[in-house]
């Protein structure tokens, strides 16, 4: 039992990007107690590198941002257990193990799960998400002997796992609900490039297809998936990637608050006194306009951690993260988006300039509003712009013909790099006279 | 069919090799046949196999498998080229007649074998240098069109290799050689252009400095070119566009490490610890590299009195108000961000000036210091230019990295890194809050910079280290980081919170 803790400690579960960022900050700004508990790597490492460790193009080691040594000399201390059970009226989190650590504040942090829709054979054998670190373990386990591979769903996390089994030579078969893919998110143009450049890889992207069953060999493992063109796939090996939910199961009988998530106000306070949630497991009761109750991106996470650890420092912050932002890289193709733009936009509201390279990857779309002329965001294919530079213009509201002829400075693409701020304004110069004729 | 043809490829490049080292045994009748088989085999069974793993795939980031190969990871064969590398280095400094180099007479086997070459060139036999450079220069331009290969969707990168193999061919191969040739009379003094003191120590050395002072007009302007280099071109360029104009633009030394030493980039250390120990060594050899080579300016000043157009004293006069101008400079413009750094190089200053002093004040005609300064820098030449640039720096590409003699031991390097942290435009930008600490970066940044840690804070980096290769910005799935000269405000923009978040 260690439930002899000092006066005023702050207990974080889970070292994601989230309880790290908070644990980082409050350590900057005070000498408070803080322990961070994770029953899924002893130490710190980026998620959203694991894919490079299946590719070989990291190690393990080095999806680590910190030294090990990095925690003990800030006086951070890590423990590797797995919480079983939150008693609140004792201030006690209970381990698995049996043992148990109390807290004066607590942070949940433990981020999301792989979803999975209880399709036939979901649990078989060779059939994962990807998301844990015990996830790529398991993978690489059952690697040697995949020579084929199906993957359901087509999102971020299912291109990422096409692209890992790819590049170690494993036939992907890669199914998608959608007509296109990610098509809730990239426009037309954008998610057909998407679509050629998966194919031009050799995937065997299926579109309109859903999974209906896995089928198990004699031993329990996969051996191959029933979709919705009835069709069979043959394959040793599939992958659930339908998304991610909240990872809060060990919360189901405390009495603290949640829905898809834990509930959480704006100064990311549960509804228990000293207990707070942020990153991907909180909900937002009161979500700002025009975003969602529980974004689960790296980037939201971190603002969390960070608004919260002035809260528990004595600086009570309500959590207001600035313009959307977001990047992803679909195999060669990098992504970047700033401020709004949506899929299919309804024309009173958001009007789009598009230009894309009429032989490569590379297309800019600006959002704009077409009442005032003013900008509302952009998605880039292959093009890389400043953040800082976005940022400004989307709080400033930047008229786009300003926008237009400062593009340049928007600019992030390396040195020598081709530029397309001419073919940019011709475009916006055909627009407008479309508009005003 | 991609697979055959890589293999036949590398059975091509392979036989080639065989060939050019089968000379290490036996001495060839016919040198040119041999010679040109071999090389033509090796150039282009190594350049179809390039094209074939890079080009037949879509252009974009390789580094699949990197670290499950044995060559690349450590591995076995990581560790056999590795001791290859280094038994060959032994060999061209301190064995040369193992390749068939003979001093007192012709020479045979792999060294006679390039006389054709050499012939053609500068007129005379082959050397193990004219070996050793030879292959050096085949090693750049091979590699460097499978570097291209590998980042053809990147026109920074292409650039710049194109840039390192130009140099190479051209200034540090071809030319001198020809020159060499045309003017068989003058004395030898190093006629590699870019290859400025201090990366050459020897430049001002006393029997460089004579030959350069005996060698005619081509001597007169090597030394002119040589010393603006020193003192006017290379700091201007420093201050526009970092030192990577030198260092991944045009030195050999990083030509190799680009090209031939690409696959070796992600094995340098990022730990603190070595940062640290980093920072030690560049100090270090600043100060003595600067000692030595006044020690010597100093005694050539005093026995050579007819050669000199100025006194020892007023040199040391000169040196102390250079570095009290140095100091000066360093002491205004130092910025909050700098203290360290800015501190380590004014102390570094400090310790020449005092030694500086003690020579004109303690040193007789021969003896500096009561040293010897040629017993000095022999020490020098064997420690740091042999052992250390040559058997170290390249024969432990596959065990430390590619860039361990940049990093730790070139002197060049200290001198354009202390003035990239502290006065020039460059810096790498990190975009906003786009990163997402995944390691990329870091992993291949060649010279050990953890450039994670600056990118996840939304920080810049600027390091001394930095030679500008460009690769962390390439190999970045976000686009965080882009490698630009701009204004001096703002440079390091350590704000508590990245872009992103409402908080001040």
């Amino acid at each position: 039992m260690t439930s002899n803790k000092p006066k005023s400690s702050i207990v974080i579960i889970g070292n994601g990007i989230s309880g790290i960022t908070t644990a980082r900050h409050i350590r900057k700004q005070s000498n408070v107690e803080i322990t961070i508990i994770s029953d899924e790597s002893p130490y710190f490492f980026s998620r959203t590198a694991l894919m490079y460790v299946y590719m070989g193009h990291m190690q393990f080691e080095h999806t680590q941002p910190y030294e090990n040594n990095f925690w003990e000399k800030n006086k951070i201390s890590l423990v590797h257990k797995r919480v079983a059970k939150l008693i609140s009226e004792k201030h006690m989190l209970a381990f698995e193990d049996g043992s148990s650590i109390v807290y004066d504040k607590l942070v949940i942090a433990t981020g999301s799960k792989p979803n999975r829709f209880g399709w036939p054979g979901q649990n078989l054998k060779a059939v994962q998400g990807l998301y844990h670190k015990q996830d790529l373990e398991q993978l690489e386990a059952w690697s040697g002997s995949i020579k084929s591979a199906t993957i359901v769903g087509g999102g971020l996390i299912g291109i990422e796992l096409a692209e890992m089994l790819h590049s170690r030579g494993k036939k992907v078969h890669f199914l998608v609900r959608e007509s296109s893919f990610w098509n809730a998110i990239l426009p037309e143009e954008e998610s057909e490039m998407i679509n050629q450049h998966i194919r031009l890889h050799g995937i065997d992207l299926q579109l309109e297809t859903e999974l209906k069953g896995i089928e198990s060999n004699e031993e329990g493992r996969a051996k191959g998936v029933h979709t919705t063109r009835n069709e069979f796939i043959e394959c040793q090996w599939v992958g659930l990637t339908v998304g991610v939910s909240p990872n809060i199961d060990f919360l189901k009988n405390s009495s603290l608050e949640t829905g898809k998530g834990i509930k959480v106000n704006s100064f990311l306070e549960t509804n228990l006194p000293h207990v707070y949630a942020i990153g991907d497991c909180a909900e937002q009761t009161e979500p700002l306009e025009g975003r969602q109750p529980i974004e689960a991106v790296w980037y939201t996470g971190r603002m969390m951690g960070e608004t919260l650890a002035k809260t528990l420092v004595g600086e009570k912050t309500k959590y207001v993260p600035g313009n959307w932002f977001n990047s992803a890289k679909f195999f060669d193709i990098e992504y970047q988006t700033y401020g709004t733009v949506t899929s299919t936009p309804v024309y009173e509201e958001e009007q789009q300039l598009f230009w894309k390279h009429p032989k490569k990857n590379n297309s800019i779309r600006l959002s704009f509003n077409p009442s005032t002329n003013t900008l509302l965001g952009c998605i880039t294919m292959g093009v890389r712009l400043r953040h800082s530079v976005f940022d400004e213009w989307l709080t400033n509201k930047e008229p786009m013909d300003s926008v237009i002829k400062n593009f340049k400075t928007a600019n992030f693409d390396p040195e020598f790099y081709p530029t397309y701020e001419k073919e940019l304004t011709m475009e916006w110069e055909t627009l407008k006279r479309h508009n005003n004729p | 069919m991609i697979v055959t043809r890589q293999k036949g490829s590398l059975l091509l490049g392979a036989s080639g090799l065989i060939l050019l080292l089968s000379t290490l045994v036996f001495t060839p009748q016919n040198k040119l046949i041999i010679l040109s088989a071999s090389m033509l085999m090796l150039v282009s069974g190594s350049l179809i196999y390039f094209k074939e793993v890079y080009g037949s795939s879509l252009s974009g980031i390789k580094n699949n498998g990197v670290w499950f190969n044995a060559l690349t990871a450590k591995g076995i064969w990581g560790w056999v080229l590795g001791m290859t590398l280094t038994a060959f280095y032994v060999a061209i400094y301190w064995f040369p007649e193992v390749l068939g180099f003979n001093s007192n007479g012709t020479s045979s086997g792999f060294v006679s074998l390039f006389d054709p070459l050499s012939y053609v060139l500068n007129g005379n036999p082959a050397t193990q240098w004219f070996l050793y450079g030879t292959l050096y220069t085949l090693a750049i331009l091979i590699f460097g069109v499978k570097f291209i290969w590998k980042y053809r969707h990147n026109r920074y990168q292409i650039i710049r290799t194109v840039s390192v193999m130009f140099f190479q061919l051209c200034f540090a191969f071809l030319i001198p050689e020809i020159l060499g040739k045309l003017n068989p009379e003058t004395p030898y003094f190093a006629k590699d252009l870019k290859n400025m003191w201090p990366l050459n120590y020897y430049f001002l050395d006393q029997w460089h400095l004579k030959n350069m002072l005996n060698g005619g007009n081509l001597g007169l302007v090597f030394l002119g070119t040589g010393l603006a280099l020193m003192f006017l071109i290379s700091p201007i360029l420093t201050y526009l566009y970092g030192k990577r104009w030198y260092c991944s633009w045009v030195c050999g030394c990083g030509a190799l490490a680009e090209t031939a030493g690409d696959p070796f980039r992600q094995l340098s250390s990022k730990k603190v610890s070595v940062w640290k120990f980093e920072r030690w060594m560049i100090h270090v050899v600043l100060v003595f590299i600067s000692i030595t080579t006044i020690a010597v300016l100093w005694s050539f000043l005093s026995s050579n009195k007819s050669m000199s157009i100025i006194s020892r004293e007023q040199f040391v006069g000169g040196v102390v108000v250079f570095i009290l101008i140095l100091m000066g400079v360093l002491f205004f413009w130092k910025k909050d961000g700098l203290n360290k750094d800015a501190k380590y190089t004014l102390l570094s200053l400090g310790i020449i000036l005092i030694a500086v002093l003690s020579i004109q004040a303690f040193s007789g005609e021969k003896n500096i210091l009561f040293i010897n300064s040629y017993t000095l820098q022999k020490w020098y030449g064997f420690g740091i230019g042999a052992a250390f640039s040559g058997v170290l720096g390249v024969g432990f590409y596959p065990i430390l990295g590619s860039r361990v003699w940049c990093r730790f031991g070139c002197p060049m390097a200290a001198i354009l890194g202390l003035q990239q942290r502290l006065l020039s435009r460059f810096r790498i930008t990190t975009n906003g809050g786009q990163c997402i600490s995944c390691g990329n970066c870091s992993t291949y940044c060649e010279m050990g910079i953890d450039v994670r840690a600056y990118a996840q804070r939304g920080e810049n980096i600027v390091r001394s280290s930095c030679v500008g290769c460009g690769v962390c910005s390439a190999v970045c799935p976000r686009g965080v980081l882009k490698l630009e000269n701009g204004p001096l405000e703002n440079r390091i923009n350590s704000e508590n919170y990245p872009l992103g978040n409402t908080l001040k």
